[in-house]
């Protein structure tokens, strides 16, 4: 809170981390209370933020408030730490708290993600903040929010088991791959955001503390450390998540989630690491996959704005394919589409 | 208005209120586990440091805050409070949305305070418990927040602290969420956490 005069007029300052003290208040009752009732959504009083609802104002406001001076926050959006949401809310925050960024996984305190759980394994002293479009699991299949509150407070979640049967019936198999359902804490039936389901797994037992914001929707939702987190499924249809034919074409990475990247209008296209720290990392640590650049050719500007640069271009193809990776970076009402299909 | 009721709050309200949360945050996230926390106060007595922060940090005109015979009986408490949150002080513990309790040994039943209801669990009380000691013994807790078991202990408990936990626990997700706070640290319990004697 400095208040520089600038030729006799206050310079326009904000509270730290913008949002003020009364409403981190509220806010952050509404963690502890998350907290204290795993999977529960909390409501709270969302304020509007400076970025329209679907770009992560539930997150913001998470973040915000429980961000400390000295604290390291990481931003990603789809597991990317250079795409459109990342850039401006990490932005945001260097802005109106002057906390240090930060790109790297491990370095972090505090990460704020849309729709992805880093690879790399988090610690118990992280805190992962999920932005979350629509937190009510079970508001496509009963729209009232009356309905859906009782259905949660008698833990009757048969209706998100027939609609998981009805896409066996359809499919033959849960065709659900993103924002697939879980059950917190053996009593709540949580959204994990819309994360794809390769990232279910991680929640489960999870050393991080696990805050989920919705801005929009104004609900706080959490998952302490440590906690039983189960992907719904049925005996004769257990939980599986995606598996990827061939391994990262950058840093030949397997067993991670992978982006389908167009190259040209020929059909070329490559699959590489939706994690770009953890790719860049692995790219650092020398290991290289099909369309790896070596380490001395990489170049660092490929990518405006980030250094160093994440995702070298492979030699011979285009700037363009690799922005061809690079998201929207917001979530559109209700239905958000082109989120990623199976890949399996 | 006294002296006592004037006694400073956080040297800086933005940082000393963000600490004091992450403490409490982690405390309700790793039950038993407890959190430093130095807030740096001199509420009146019998409030204690530890305790005042938390109110400092947590209540505001949104919150009503209980207190127990012993803090009720010295009116620099309420003051204190009152000057330094802007919450209401009510006499009614189902009312309120914080309790402050100065002497565990004569702490009510947990059932006269705000339990929350079945569609808004939420809407429960917090117990801001203050205790002199962490034992690091005495109790096991399992439960969200917590690899395997943890050792817990802390006096001055009622005998059948780990009972009153019991059947806090079984009205899950319904409930009240302890934060025991004392000698430089908060612990929490939420209403999650299963507690047993050993």
């Amino acid at each position: 809170m400095n208040t520089q005069a600038i030729g006799g007029m206050p310079e326009i300052t904000y509270n730290f981390a913008y949002l003020d003290e009364q409403t981190k208040r509220m806010i952050r009752r509404a963690i502890l209370k998350a907290i204290a009732i795993p999977g529960y959504q909390v409501p709270f009083a969302a304020r509007e933020m400076p970025m329209p609802y679907g770009w992560g104002t539930g997150g913001v406001q998470v973040t915000a408030a429980v961000l400390g001076r000295d604290d390291v926050l990481k931003v990603i959006d789809q597991g990317a730490d250079d795409t459109t949401n990342a850039v401006a809310i990490r932005g945001f925050f260097e802005k109106t708290a002057g906390v240090a960024t930060t790109t790297s996984t491990t370095e972090a305190t505090i990460i704020q993600t849309r729709h992805r759980v880093p690879e790399t394994a988090l610690g118990e002293n992280q805190i992962l903040v999920y932005q979350v479009p629509i937190p009510e699991p079970l508001r496509f299949l009963e729209p009232r929010e009356t309905e859906t509150r009782q259905l949660h407070a008698l833990a009757e979640y048969g209706l998100m088991h027939v609609k998981l049967y009805e896409d066996i019936a359809r499919h033959g198999h849960i065709a659900t791959t993103y924002a697939y359902p879980v059950e917190v804490a053996g009593r709540y039936v949580m959204d994990p955001s819309p994360i794809p389901k390769f990232d279910n797994p991680k929640l489960d037992d999870c050393p991080a503390l696990q805050l989920f914001g919705a801005g929009r929707e104004k609900r706080i939702y959490a998952i302490p450390p440590h906690t039983k987190v189960r992907s719904l499924d049925f005996e004769d249809h257990p939980f599986r998540v995606q598996k990827f034919a061939k391994p990262c074409a950058l840093c030949a990475a397997t067993g991670v989630y992978l982006d389908e990247v167009i190259l040209d209008d020929r059909g070329g296209r490559m699959f590489v690491c939706s994690d770009t720290d953890y790719c860049n990392t692995r790219q650092e640590a020398g290991h290289r996959g099909e369309m790896g650049v070596p380490a001395e050719s990489a170049s660092s500007d490929v990518m405006p704005g980030l250094n160093p640069g994440i995702h070298a271009v492979p030699p011979g193809h285009p700037v363009q394919g690799v922005d061809g990776r690079v998201k929207s970076g917001h979530d559109g009402v209700p239905v958000e589409s082109g989120r990623e299909g199976d890949a399996s | 208005m006294s002296a006592q009721a004037l006694a400073t709050g956080f040297s800086d309200p933005v940082d000393g209120a963000q600490a004091t949360f992450r403490a409490a945050m982690w405390a309700l996230s790793r039950p038993g586990r407890v959190e430093v926390l130095d807030a740096g106060l001199a509420p009146p007595a019998p409030l204690i440091p530890e305790a005042a922060a938390l109110a400092l940090a947590l209540c505001d005109y949104e919150t009503p805050i209980w207190l127990d015979e012993a803090l009720a009986a010295m009116p620099a408490v309420a003051e204190f409070l009152r000057f330094h949150t802007g919450a209401t002080i009510v006499a009614d513990p189902a009312e309120a949305r914080f309790a402050l309790i100065a002497e565990p040994m004569a702490m009510p039943d947990f059932a006269v305070f705000a339990q929350g209801t079945p569609e808004y669990p939420d809407a429960s009380a917090t117990l801001i418990v203050q205790v002199e000691h962490f034992t690091g013994g005495g109790l096991l807790l399992e439960g969200p927040g917590i690899e395997a078991r943890a050792s817990f202990g802390a006096t001055p408990l009622p005998a059948d602290f780990a009972a009153r936990m019991t059947t806090n626990r079984a009205l899950f997700p319904l409930g009240v969420d302890l934060l025991l706070a004392g000698s430089g640290g908060v612990a929490g319990l939420p209403r999650s956490v299963t507690v047993w004697e050993g």
